[in-house]
């Protein structure tokens, strides 16, 4: 059976970190399993957790007045759900609903802050990673607010 | 030059405002061509325009072409019920390399309208799958609604096509991929090596996509896009279609990606 500590170190965003510092962050996760159509997160609440994805997927969603719910982008299995519990006031900005039964590895974002804290190290590594991984999803969002195809010819 | 009339044999509404049309000679000759080619479709008193085709190459009978109504000829075409007579010339431009990428796997990145001109590729790479490796197709969209052969993706799946499918926004009810097109190329693990990709869509898609193509190690030499630009006459006298020393009607739209990437890099073209 993998241990937590197995589990995150096949995601992309804990690749190559040390094996101390693997086992200090598996320390705040654990395996949980959600049902399609239940939420990780919605917007305005403490963001006080974040989620590794093994199998599965989540939208993120915004609540637009009159239009539902907008789905901005789908994470998949290696993908993070969640970034706001990283950055002042740790709040969601943003929905996550699972678009299907899920495998998830749920991080206490609390306990994972203590340590960074205590071990900038371990802290940098984790910002080097994230911030990766938000100039990614900002290219992505930009490519998105460009509506390339809105202006498509009449053949390609 | 001379058009040559061919009857409209069946139009099929793809999308709110995208129709694909089969034709076929009133002779019922076949009119062979080579995937990634395209035609000067004309309609008459509307106007021409490039379109590339979008059927089978393996079925030269019948000519089908995806067009998207922006415009006085476009909507004429697009317009167009079965039995009516349209002007095509063609088949003009170089071809998808599909002999080429024989043995290696292939990547497919289509973006919007862009499907239209890779489904012979397509077509062609299922219907001689064993010569091929890992065959990969990245498609991105618009909108749910506005994607393009929906009803054969699957079919293509089931045939040995690992099918992306995203778009870039959507309502709840949309149970697939939101997102990119670009973001698939990691999703979807490319590696370098023997990875060959075609890519079709509009011009800044198609160079995310080269670029993410690139980070994933596919070199720039086994890169292959379409390019789009203001096709008139179709057989390279007008110079309409100029892109740097290139004329697109003649030396495209398919073009090696190491060879084109130095002209869109000059904002002026």
């Amino acid at each position: 059976m993998q241990t937590i500590e197995d589990l995150i170190a096949q995601a992309p965003v804990f690749g190559g970190l040390e094996p101390g510092q693997l086992k200090l962050i598996a320390g705040c996760g654990r395996n949980e399993h959600v049902a399609g159509g239940s939420f990780l997160f919605r917007e305005g609440e403490p963001a006080s957790r974040f989620f590794l994805i093994r199998r599965g997927s989540v939208a993120i969603e915004v609540q637009a007045p009159g239009r539902g719910a907008l789905t901005i982008e789908t994470l998949h299995a290696g993908d993070t759900a969640g970034i706001s519990w990283l950055f002042e006031p740790y709040r969601w900005q943003l929905d996550a609903r699972a678009l299907e039964p899920s495998e998830l590895i749920g991080f206490d974002a609390v306990c994972l802050r203590g340590k960074v804290e205590a071990d900038h190290e371990l802290g940098y590594e984790l910002m080097r990673r994230f911030t990766a991984n938000l100039a990614d999803r900002l290219q992505a969002t930009r490519f998105q607010l460009l509506d390339v195809y809105g202006h498509a010819p009449a053949s390609a | 030059m001379v058009p040559e009339p061919f009857e409209v044999l069946s139009r099929r509404q793809d999308t709110g405002d995208t129709w694909t049309l089969e034709l076929r000679r009133p002779s019922g000759d076949p009119l062979a061509f080579a995937p990634g080619q395209f035609t000067m479709l004309s309609a008459a008193g509307a106007g021409e325009v490039p379109i590339s085709i979008s059927g089978d190459p393996d079925r030269p009978d019948r000519l089908a072409h995806t067009v998207r109504a922006v415009g006085l000829a476009t909507e004429a075409i697009c317009a167009s019920e079965p039995g009516r007579l349209l002007g095509a010339r063609g088949p003009f431009g170089a071809p998808w390399p599909v002999e080429e990428v024989e043995g290696g796997d292939v990547v497919i990145a289509a973006g919007g309208i862009g499907l239209a001109p890779l489904r012979p590729a397509i077509l062609w790479l299922l219907a001689r799958r064993e010569r091929y490796g890992r065959l990969v197709l990245l498609y991105g969209g618009r909108a749910p609604d506005q994607l393009l052969y929906t009803d054969e993706l699957d079919t293509w799946a089931e045939q040995g096509m690992e099918v992306l499918v995203t778009v870039d926004s959507a309502g709840p009810e949309w149970l697939g991929r939101v997102g990119v097109v670009t973001r698939l190329v990691s999703r979807a693990r490319v590696a370098g090596g023997d990875t060959f990709a075609m890519a079709c869509g509009p011009e800044v898609m198609m160079r995310f996509t080269a670029a993410a193509l690139r980070d994933a190690g596919v070199d720039a030499d086994r890169m292959f896009v379409s390019m789009e630009r203001n096709m008139q006459c179709g057989i390279g006298h007008c110079g309409h279609c100029q892109l740097g020393p290139t004329l697109v009607c003649r030396d495209g739209p398919v073009y090696r990606w190491s060879d084109l990437e130095q002209w869109l890099a000059i904002r002026e073209l």
